[in-house]
């Protein structure tokens, strides 16, 4: 019944084995090469990054302990014996909370408009002339790159302490990173509708507006959302410069060490990037069917 | 040539109203959405006390300041900038290692294909979850706690962060693995370990290596920001530099993030090519 598997006489085995052999072997070279050329990097940097692992296992206690601090309270009960004492600040906290999410939803909308405005510059195989893509993208990079951050920094200084400085760094963060990911969509979009409208007489406007436009904003909205979700937790932390929300009141009690105020306020933050992931992953869902979530 | 009957339109209209009218909700939505994005937007406007005024001053300020920046001069400290990048690329490369040699047997405990149970995954992914959700800045502020100032704090930092992502990225990619070489393995006689060594990992090894790449780059840009709440690198340098407004200095600084942050991308790009091929990934 079994049908017998035919084997190749010995010698010719041989050869074939051996040729086999080297190429594992020469591979084999190969990688253990870039191994050792990785760990030899990874040292450098280890002294770089002034490792020390002598007082990472002194401190590692330290961690542990910090979390144990944290979920204490000033009673020295744990913190969910109590939710009442632990969210003490729960008025306040919340209404930090919503201005956070109202920088990144603005800082998000504004990025994305102009954004838009930008892309059709940006991508190859609409833009008006290489000179114009190069300027646009370079801009794009720049706006991308810089941390938002180091923008909020900078914008704490000149508009001074307060929320406006958060949203204004989101939104140019949000506009490089936005541009780009827009400007990939239409590169990846079909050209013939453009031909057609072209061949109308329509100017470069209506041919973005009637050829372009409805091929792209479904991937336009979904990436707009995703970049929400990231500028919620982005908005989280640019009050540790002071640019307003959460992050203002977090930075405090984490130096100040009101260690139950610290994981209250993390259990407020995480859950809410929770609550929004979900949220913008079903809207996600079901704006745009299964086939664009990411 | 035969000539179509002419369709009868009443009829048509009668027998499919969906495609002719589209329902009120689904004609409505598209409005609703717009006009409702704009009055939270207004409102997030009037709350976060923004007024032309203020937009204005601080435009003039921002004209100033970059009318300062120019020309970038390092002033006598540019060999302790260089310094200070070199330790912020060592961050990066170390805490994205870690992290990715860590994620690596936490992500097969999330992955739905090594483990069917909910009962182990499902608590795995909440936990990779809530590490997620806690941004590298506020992991540094908790580490410095424990190490003190300084990189390795840093390192520690982008460490912790990361693994929370790898975990689920890699999770992803080998949930995404193809079931059949799996089979094989067992198929031949490999145990549960069989499995995961010859068929799974050599398929999600090109990805996860693409990946971490990625993700040494971007972090090249969280290494920078970290130093600004005392974790060391570049950042630290950048955030001192901007209290005391020297602009001249901020905007070199600022230029040789942008260079580093571009040859790095130069870089992971190459090697991403050389592994995976000329597959896109992430």
């Amino acid at each position: 019944m079994a049908t017998a598997v035919s084997i190749l006489p010995a010698p010719q085995l041989a050869v074939l084995k051996d040729t086999y052999r080297k190429a594992v072997a020469r591979k084999r070279l190969k990688a253990a090469l870039a191994v050792a050329v990785f760990c030899a990097v990874l040292v450098i940097a280890a002294f770089g990054a002034e490792v020390n692992l002598r007082t990472l296992f002194t401190y590692f206690g330290n961690f542990v302990s910090y979390f144990d601090r944290i979920l204490t309270l000033d009673s020295g009960a744990r913190v969910w014996t109590d939710p009442a004492e632990w969210f003490w600040g729960w008025h306040k906290w919340l209404k930090m909370l919503g201005e956070t999410l109202l920088i990144s939803y603005v800082g998000t909308l504004t990025g994305a408009v102009f954004a838009f405005a930008l892309n059709f510059f940006a991508a190859q195989n609409t833009s008006p002339g290489p000179w114009v893509r190069f300027i646009i993208r370079r801009l794009l990079e720049f706006a991308r790159t810089v941390p938002g951050i180091v923008f909020a920094l900078i914008f704490v200084i000149a508009f001074g302490l307060g929320p406006m400085a958060g949203v204004l760094a989101i939104a140019i963060h949000t506009t490089g990173a936005l541009g780009k990911l827009f400007a990939e969509i239409v590169e990846n979009a079909d050209m013939k509708p453009v031909e057609g409208i072209r061949s109308t007489g329509a100017s470069w406007l209506s041919c973005m507006r009637f050829a372009i436009l409805p091929q792209v904003s479904a991937g336009y909205a979904s990436y707009a959302l995703l970049r929400f979700e990231i500028n919620v937790r982005e908005a989280s932390v640019m009050g540790f410069v002071g640019a307003g929300g959460i992050g203002q009141e977090l930075v405090v009690a984490i130096r100040k060490f009101y260690y139950s105020d610290v994981s209250a306020m993390l259990v407020t933050i995480i859950v809410t990037v929770f609550i929004i992931d979900i949220s913008t992953g079903w809207l996600r869902g079901r704006l745009f069917g299964k086939e664009t979530r990411r | 040539m035969s000539q179509l009957p002419k369709p009868d339109t009443a009829e048509l209209r009668a027998k499919y109203p969906g495609v002719f009218e589209r329902p009120a909700s689904a004609r409505l939505a598209m409005p609703v959405v717009i006009v409702a994005a704009l009055v939270i937007f207004a409102y997030g406007l009037v709350d976060l006390d923004f007024s032309p005024s203020r937009l204005i001053s601080g435009m003039s300020q921002l004209g100033w300041i970059t009318m300062m920046m120019i020309p970038p001069n390092p002033g006598s400290s540019f060999p302790l900038y260089m310094q200070a990048l070199g330790e912020t690329l060592s961050i990066a490369l170390l805490g994205t290692t870690l992290a990715a040699l860590l994620a690596l047997p936490v992500s097969l405990l999330a992955a739905r294909n090594v483990i069917p149970s909910n009962l182990i995954r499902f608590p795995v992914r909440r936990f990779l979850d809530s590490i997620r959700g806690v941004d590298t800045l506020i992991w540094a502020l908790v580490w410095i706690n424990v190490v003190g100032l300084g990189p390795f704090a840093g390192v520690l930092a982008i460490m912790v962060s990361d693994f929370g992502a790898f975990g689920k990225l890699f999770s992803e990619a080998i949930e995404a693995a193809d079931r059949k070489q799996v089979e094989g393995i067992r198929a031949s006689g490999g145990n549960a370990l069989h499995e995961i060594r010859f068929g799974l990992l050599p398929q999600v090894l090109p990805v996860i290596a693409g990946q971490v790449l990625y993700f040494i780059e971007s972090n090249t840009r969280s290494a920078t920001i970290i130093g600004i709440v005392g974790a060391g690198g570049i950042g630290l340098q950048l955030a001192e530099q901007i209290r005391v407004l020297e602009w001249q200095k901020v905007s070199f600084l600022i230029l040789m993030i942008l260079i580093a942050v571009a040859a790095i991308d130069f870089i992971s790009s190459k090697l991403r090519f050389a592994i995976i091929g000329q597959r896109a990934v992430v």
